[in-house]
């Protein structure tokens, strides 16, 4: 068996280690030794943003990050958007406008799209539309999606 | 059937509260096939063909076993010999017997105390291959010489002298074609291919199979339908089918493809013989597009023959379907629907079934009818161009309509395609100015839906509020539309019903949430369910005031008294009624099963419009208009977002998603990156209509609307890029270099 | 009797025949008459068809109802995505 390594580091603010094989992804560390299932697995190559985190403010596919990597970092999820129970405007204008069927793209694009308007509050569709273009969802054809997205964008905007 | 009875005035139907799953989803709490983890659990892993066709002549396990972790390996030597028909067919697919069928044909499986040590393991096992001469091409596996997958496989309706990778054959039709095309002013014929498509749910196949020596156990797993994997996983293992509970996970998307089995066997074999320790199991992107799925591929030929004035008078369509190295290509609904749009007296269809070294087809959204619908409706598109006619005018001329003896025999009930038609010419995208190097498509498709075994139950909670117990796995919102239905029969508030999604063990059989059923059939279920308890809850009111219970009406959550002799009593709530009913006779439920028959079929219609670059050929959605009857809209927004996730895997299929297969037979697009899915910056907004013509077969006039939302976006883009660019592409998917080099005026 | 339409391909299992006059109350009964007439038809039936009775299509119920001057045909059996 390889030699398994410790890594230290945060997620959505907590401490957190664990020991991972170096071949892990830190989408595998997540998942299997953390027991964070909000970061989901499409495809494990890069290409549908289900495992979307974010590490160190920066949005990365955590497929495409060794667990090793995440050493010393701040990783954050799905599970962190929330304010104890008060949603994040995004979390609940995914559900007011019905931008979910079977959800499995959800945490990732909620992660990407929050992402965007921390750097952009007020993007055009098109800006909106490029970002998340590396968020595969089969089930909604987007629509909903970046309404609900360039909704809660306006109500973040109005109360900022 | 009359509408008589039929409600038509609601309170909660067609109201679009927040689904009830939508807090756990945004939040990342909801728990997908690939989500639990049980304490001792092994990770399965499975070894896949590498060749398109070859006999597999020895497989050793040896250095696997001897591995570090590694608790089991099977092999088909592990299953049970003698299956029949589909059965063997899902085994076979399931396991690899004497040939590897396909690239990505599982050959044996293994089961190890990490993720990383079984696939380290499934690396080690040594499988020895004697390479076969393969074919993947559904043209090329009829001709002549091409080589056989498995003799024997043709059933009783292939006529004589065709190859034997000629499975089944259909051939239905009415009328005199000659006659029909003599009436004919234009008659025009092409001949057309379609791609194999994947389903492309997000969420990969994933279990957690666990089963002891005593062949009992648990499965819990991503799939449409728990009673189908039930029954398929222990007809592949030759045990009882009760002895396995299977507990449906949140599921991350199907379309059709989670309606079979393929590693969930695998992981309670590999359980049984670790000792009965559970063994999760979950396909990679590559493993899902090699050995799932995808749809058959197609290739056409379609006649048609039209009078000046835009009457179609007959109609004749050959097409060949490959669906894998088995049986089972969705030809037979191909021929059904190919011309059923339409009211047509002349009419024939030929259907050929083919096998290939590809995966076993699943279904996928409408199986077998978008590819039709590309034949046809670009036909009628070419007759409208050269005849001068408008394409809505002349789908309304000759729309099926109640009363229309559909292409394929008996007569429909009452159906929304004129309405469809109606409201996409009225609809402001229709009249858009068009400019340089743009244009516009027009096209509509059907689909028949579908009752199914259902089973339901209904339960009322000691403090009135209600529990609705389901066996169709919630894809899309559906709790949301049966909670809402629930609400709606009761007369009490949305918030106060639950809906579940129960396991095997807690109702009867269900088929899976397929063919456009869960919404109208469980919804069916839930509201006759509903009504027993109401007629429970108003004899015990009618006891409690000592009257007749033919005397209790129930309104608004609340047993009355009503009519002459009732009496007068202030009216009880539901609540207070489940509040005493542990003395009044005990719990209230309510139960239904049926296989119902009154489903009925829904129609749409998609205006689209593109822009082409004519410097690189590729294509650029404008606008895109969804126009569809659903019957009754339950929840419109989950309505609406059928509608555009239908028309945006329609896209899909149509300018980008194929399947490549190399010379070699193996797959050569096996990610998500080279098998390219729409994606946001692809998309526009995608405008949609809800047509209602209620459907008489249920209660609340519900149409399934899951399905038909894929049909009419293949011809309708390729009707818009020949708007655009002159050139009529007869081959899907229209990728840059293809219409391109039809722009150059090319060979495509 | 009701009339009983079959889908070109069958009908050469039935001597050529489109329709055919079957006595019978119920789909179930309907089918098995057919077969007993035409024997040919057993695998066909047996591979699974969809019975469609006037114009509703009924699957895999054997005991619908079927009426003295029922229209009902035979379809390719059915499924969906
Ligand atoms: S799983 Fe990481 S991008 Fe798909
Ligand atoms: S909601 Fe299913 S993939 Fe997006």
């Amino acid at each position: 068996m390889t030699k398994r390594i410790h890594v230290s580091t945060t997620v959505n603010g907590d401490e957190v280690d664990y020991l991972c094989d170096p071949r892990e992804t830190l989408l595998d560390c997540l998942r299997d030794h953390l027991g964070v299932m909000g970061v989901k697995e499409g495809c494990g190559t890069g290409d549908c943003g289900a495992c979307s985190v974010t590490l160190d403010g920066r949005l990365v596919c955590s497929c495409l990050v060794l667990g090793v990597e995440a050493e010393g970092k701040e990783i954050g999820t799905v599970e962190g958007m929330a304010d104890g129970e008060v949603l994040h405007p995004l979390q609940r204008k995914f559900i007011e406008h019905a931008a979910l069927q079977c959800g499995i793209c959800t945490p990732g694009i909620l992660v990407a799209a929050k992402n965007l308007l921390e750097r952009n509050p007020d993007p055009t569709e098109t800006e909106l539309r490029y970002w998340l273009a590396g968020n595969l969802c089969r089930c909604t054809g987007y629509d909903k999606i970046i309404r609900a997205v360039m909704d809660a964008a306006a109500e973040m905007r109005e109360a900022s | 059937m009359a509408l008589d009875g039929q409600k038509t005035a609601y309170k909660y139907i067609g109201t679009t509260p927040n689904r009830p799953d939508g807090l756990d989803k945004v939040t990342g709490r909801a728990r997908y096939g690939a989500d639990i983890s049980v304490p001792g659990m092994l990770h399965g892993a499975v070894v896949r063909s590498p060749h398109a066709h070859a006999k597999i002549v020895k497989i050793d396990a040896t250095k696997a076993l001897a591995m570090e972790g590694v608790k089991a390996v099977i092999t088909r030597a592990d299953f049970p010999e003698g299956l029949e028909g589909e059965d063997w067919d899902i085994q076979e697919n399931c396991m690899a017997g004497e040939k590897a069928l396909y690239d990505g044909h599982a050959v044996a499986a293994v089961a190890a105390t990490s993720p990383l040590v079984a696939r380290d393991a499934a690396k080690a096992i040594e499988v020895t291959y004697e390479i076969l001469p393969h074919v993947t091409d559904v043209d090329e596996a009829m001709k002549e010489g091409a080589p056989v997958i498995r003799e024997g496989a043709a059933d009783f309706s292939v006529p004589e002298g065709l190859h034997p990778n000629v499975v089944r054959y259909f051939d239905s039709g009415r009328g005199d074609l000659d006659k029909g095309f003599a009436e004919a002013d234009l008659i025009i014929e092409r001949s057309f291919t379609t791609e194999a498509a994947h389903q492309g749910y997000i969420e990969p196949h994933a279990c957690l199979g666990q089963m002891g020596a005593d062949n009992r156990g648990e499965l819990w797993v991503c799939t449409q339908g728990h009673w189908f994997m039930r029954r398929m996983s222990t007809a592949v293992l030759g045990i009882e089918t009760t002895n396995i509970r299977v507990t449906p996970s949140e599921i991350g998307g199907g379309f059709g493809g989670k309606t079979t089995v393929f590693i969930e066997p695998l992981s309670l074999a590999l359980s049984r013989k670790a000792g009965g320790k559970p063994v999760k199991m979950v396909m990679s992107r590559n493993e899902v597009l090699r050995a799932t799925g995808p749809t058959a591929s197609a290739s056409m030929d379609v006649k048609m023959g039209m009078t000046k004035d835009g009457r179609i008078t007959a109609a004749h369509g050959t097409f060949r379907m490959q669906g894998g190295a088995f049986a089972g290509a969705p030809v037979d609904v191909t021929t059904m629907l190919a011309f059923a749009n339409y009211d047509i007296e002349h009419v024939h269809h030929i259907g050929y079934d083919v096998i290939t070294n590809r995966p076993r087809q699943a279904a996928y959204r409408a199986p077998g009818a978008p590819m039709a619908a590309f034949a046809t409706e670009s036909v009628i598109d070419e007759l409208c161009r050269e005849l001068g006619l408008d394409p809505i005018d002349t789908r309304l001329k000759n729309a099926a309509k109640e009363g229309t003896r559909a292409t394929f025999g008996p007569k429909y009930g009452p159906i929304g395609f004129m309405e469809t038609l109606e409201a996409a010419k009225a609809h402001p995208n229709y009249s858009e100015p068009l400019g340089p190097n743009q244009g516009r498509g027009v096209a509509s498709g059907y689909w028949m839906n579908w009752g199914g075994e259902t089973s339901a139950s209904v339960a009322i909670s000691e403090d009135g509020s209600v529990t609705v117990s389901v066996g169709t796995p919630d894809i899309g919102g559906s709790r949301a539309s049966m909670a809402l239905m629930a609400a709606e029969a009761f007369g009490i508030p949305y918030e106060n019903v639950r809906v579940n999604i129960s396991d095997t063990g807690a109702l009867g059989v269900n088929e899976p949430t397929h063919g456009s059923r869960a919404t109208y059939a469980s919804g069916l279920a839930t509201i006759r369910a509903a009504e027993e308890c109401i007629g429970k809850m108003c004899k015990r009111a009618a006891d409690k005031w000592g009257i007749d219970p033919e005397a209790v009406v129930w309104e608004d959550g609340c047993a009355k008294p009503s009519g002459p002799n009732a009496g007068e009593f202030p009216p009880m709530t539901i609540a207070e009624i489940a509040g005493e009913m542990g003395g009044t006779g005990g719990p209230i439920s309510g139960h239904y099963e049926d296989s119902p028959a009154g489903f009925s079929g829904s129609f749409g219609t998609h205006v689209v419009d593109v822009e082409v670059d004519p410097e690189t050929g590729r294509t650029t959605i404008l606008r895109y208009l969804v126009v569809q009857d659903a019957g009754k809209a339950i929840h419109p927004a989950y309505v609406e977002g059928q509608f555009q996730g239908g028309a945006a895997q329609g896209i899909g299929w149509a300018l980008n998603e194929e399947y490549i297969y190399g010379e070699d037979g193996r797959l050569q697009n096996p990610v998500f990156l080279d098998y390219r899915v729409p994606v946001a910056s692809d998309l526009p907004m995608i405008d949609t209509v809800i047509v209602e013509v209620p459907n008489p077969g249920h209660p609340y006039g519900v149409r399934g609307v899951g399905e038909t939302g894929i049909t009419p976006p293949l011809p309708a883009v390729a009707n818009a890029v020949r708007d655009a660019t002159g050139k009529r592409i007869c081959k899907l998917p229209l990728r840059p270099s293809r219409v391109l080099a039809a722009i150059q005026g090319k060979e495509v | 009797m009701a009339e009983l339409h079959l889908w070109s391909g069958l009908r050469a299992l039935a001597d050529g025949k489109e329709m055919v006059e079957i006595e019978g109350e119920t789909v179930g009964q309907v089918l098995d008459g057919l077969v007993a007439a035409y024997p040919g038809l057993e695998p066909a039936l047996k591979r699974g068809v969809s019975v469609a009775v006037d114009g509703q299509i009924v699957p895999n119920s054997r005991n619908h109802p079927v009426k003295p001057d029922s229209e009902i045909f035979l379809l390719q059996k059915l499924a969906g995505g």
